[in-house]
């Protein structure tokens, strides 16, 4: 069984994020990067996956700069066999990452493909989605849970819908989509960073990929959203209900 | 002529509010580009919702209505998209953010290699070019983006646009003749859970009253929220601590990863105010913490600020609003 698991490297969650006063981007300067917290718990399930069915490989895949080899060497401290980095360096929408993504599945022909929900720089929400139709194979978005079936060619996913919690039963191969509720992600160890200096990170271009990557979106100008100003504090819950009632007239 | 599909969502029989929004939306994209919008609902037994959006000022309405459209699953949905889109040639297709749209429109634009933006929150005019503006970086962001190709993919964030209008004209309808690809194996849902019935959905409500990690297990957070969420007629929301937790199902997170709402008033108890709960609140008209913490960055953002054990606070209020 192989599973293909594409991470994304990303500001960390935690930074703050602020917009060049040019508005052509975000400051990057100081600001930490990480692999972005759905594709850390893609990771992780592959490698729960892997545990309860031994000779599974996981192959962990970014499309990006020199710097997205760093966030392939923290998937395969935390266990991932093998890494390819596709190499680019300009930003691409997630259609041009799916299509990036699409021939290199056709290249590797995995059973699986474990990926985020969402990359939280762009929080688009679309790769996963574009890849299954590229490919023509089911998907299972949102995920928060799988029972692999007992042969591995089918599982059963818990989806995160708005409604509640959908479960569907998908065939193999199939591109499955994570959500926060799946896992927490193990921390890297000191003798998985060591392991991980042997094990192999290949390098491909999308030419010798032969994939058409222009992406179809633009971003033109980024700007700080206006911010709230703080408001009062109120010393009761008289003067709260009084407040809502007739100075915001809310209630 | 440029048209706009809009995509209409429906639970349980009944139209989606958030699809007025969408409505509204491809309105204020025809006022800027020209040309029309056509509906486009799809299920098995669609007649209500179909009925329900007659007099929206869609040009045409498109039904499709099938047995093997009982499952609105992605790969049956992008398959619909990318037959009706063929057939009728649009030049966007558009619907409101939600976890049904996320899941399949990104899916029919790689069929038809078309682009995508989700989260839109507004649209102008610049030189001859509609140009987008959207949410990203957990709201941290509001990007002006282009979007290139004959045919153009969208989701709207319902907050950030009006509701259709109804008016006197009725929409033509028109059953599409969805051909399903013989020999796929379609995904099979296996079960559902469908939303309770009595409360309002928080996307659609006027008031949210929303719990955060201050409520220690689901009792508490049913009888304190819950409560006053009842006694408003509010929805109730909550933070992803307390789904994590188990205490709260994972319908009601709010923020960057759950719902985004933008409601005339948003009530959030026992909640630290992490930017990415704010993600999906900071809209909201009026908003109100009440925290014990006064430090609490919640308060940065609050229009009425109450530092108080929530505990002690909200059955109180709860009970003057019974009480009047
Ligand atoms: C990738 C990613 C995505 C995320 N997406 C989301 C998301 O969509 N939505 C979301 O909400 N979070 C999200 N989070 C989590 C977010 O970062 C915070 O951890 C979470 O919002 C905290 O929830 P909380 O405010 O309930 O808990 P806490 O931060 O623990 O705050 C609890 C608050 O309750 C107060 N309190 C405690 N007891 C009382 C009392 N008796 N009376 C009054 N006040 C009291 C405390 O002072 C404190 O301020 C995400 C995180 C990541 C990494
Ligand atoms: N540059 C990239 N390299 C590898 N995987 C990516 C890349 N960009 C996005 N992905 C994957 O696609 C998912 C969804 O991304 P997005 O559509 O940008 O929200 C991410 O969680 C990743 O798993």
């Amino acid at each position: 069984m192989k599973i293909l698991v594409p991470i994304k490297r990303v500001p960390d969650y935690d930074t703050r994020i602020r917009v060049k006063p040019d508005g052509s981007g975000i400051v990057t300067e100081g600001v930490k990067f990480s692999m972005n917290p759905f594709d850390a718990i893609a990771v992780e399930e592959a490698i729960r996956i892997k545990e309860r069915l031994p000779g599974a490989e996981i192959t962990a895949l970014s499309i990006g700069t020199e710097e997205s080899v760093e966030t392939l060497r923290v998937a395969l401290a935390m266990g991932a066999d093998r890494a390819i980095r596709v190499a680019i360096d300009a930003d691409m929408d997630s259609l041009a990452i799916a299509k990036v993504l699409a021939a290199v599945y056709h290249r590797e022909k995995p059973h699986m493909v474990l990926m985020g929900k969402q990359a939280i720089d762009d929080d688009s929400n679309q790769a996963g989605q574009m890849l299954a139709g590229l490919l023509g194979v089911p998907q299972a978005t949102f995920v928060s849970k799988i029972e692999m079936g007992q042969d591995g060619a089918t599982a059963l996913c818990s989806r995160e819908t708005d409604a509640g919690i959908e479960k569907v039963q998908v065939r193999m191969p199939a591109v499955i989509t994570t959500d926060l509720r799946l896992n927490e992600p193990r921390y890297v160890s000191l003798p998985g960073i060591m392991k991980a200096k042997k094990k192999p990170v290949e390098e491909l271009t999308p030419s010798a990929l032969s994939v058409d990557c222009v992406s179809r979106t633009r971003v033109l100008s980024m700007e700080a959203p206006a911010r709230r100003k703080a408001g009062l504090r109120v010393k009761s819950l008289d003067e709260l209900i009084d407040r809502l009632k007739t100075e915001a007239k809310v209630l | 002529m440029r048209k706009t599909l809009v995509l209409i969502e429906h639970t349980q029989g009944q139209l989606r509010q958030t699809s007025l929004h969408a409505l509204g939306a491809a309105s204020e994209l025809a006022a800027v580009e020209g040309g029309t919008t056509e509906a486009l609902v799809m299920g098995h037994g669609v007649g209500a919702v179909v009925d329900a959006l007659r007099s929206l000022g869609c040009a045409r309405i498109w039904a499709v209505d099938h047995p093997q459209l009982a499952d609105l699953t992605a790969d049956r949905c992008a398959d619909v998209i990318a037959q009706t889109v063929k057939a009728t040639e649009p030049s966007f297709v558009l619907a409101a953010a939600s976890t049904f749209s996320k899941d399949l429109l990104p899916r029919a634009a790689a069929l038809l290699d078309a682009g995508m933006i989700s989260d839109v929150v507004g649209l102008k005019k610049e030189g001859d070019e509609t140009v987008f503006k959207r949410v990203q970086f957990a709201g941290n962001v509001i990007s002006t983006v282009q979007l290139s190709g004959a045919l153009k993919f969208l989701t709207i964030r319902p907050s950030a646009f009006p509701m259709a209008n109804r008016n006197a004209t009725q929409s033509e309808v028109q059953d599409f003749p969805w051909q399903p690809a013989a020999n796929v194996t379609w995904t099979q849902v296996v079960s559902r859970e469908e939303r309770v019935e009595g409360r309002p959905d928080a996307t659609e409500a006027r008031i949210v009253v929303s719990g955060g990690r201050a409520f220690k297990n689901s009792e508490d957070f049913e009888r304190v929220v819950g409560g006053l969420a009842d006694a408003l007629g509010a929805a109730v929301g909550s933070s992803r601590a307390l789904v994590d937790a188990g205490i709260t199902p994972n319908s009601l997170q709010i923020g960057q990863t759950g719902k985004v709402v933008a409601p005339e008033l948003y009530i959030a108890l026992g909640i630290s105010g992490a930017i990415q709960h704010m993600a999906g609140m900071k809209d909201s008209k009026v908003i109100v913490a009440v925290n014990k913490d006064p430090d609490a960055p919640v308060f940065e953002a609050a229009d009425y600020g109450l530092v108080a054990d929530v505990y002690e606070t909200i059955p109180e209020w709860t009970r003057r609003i019974k009480g009047s």
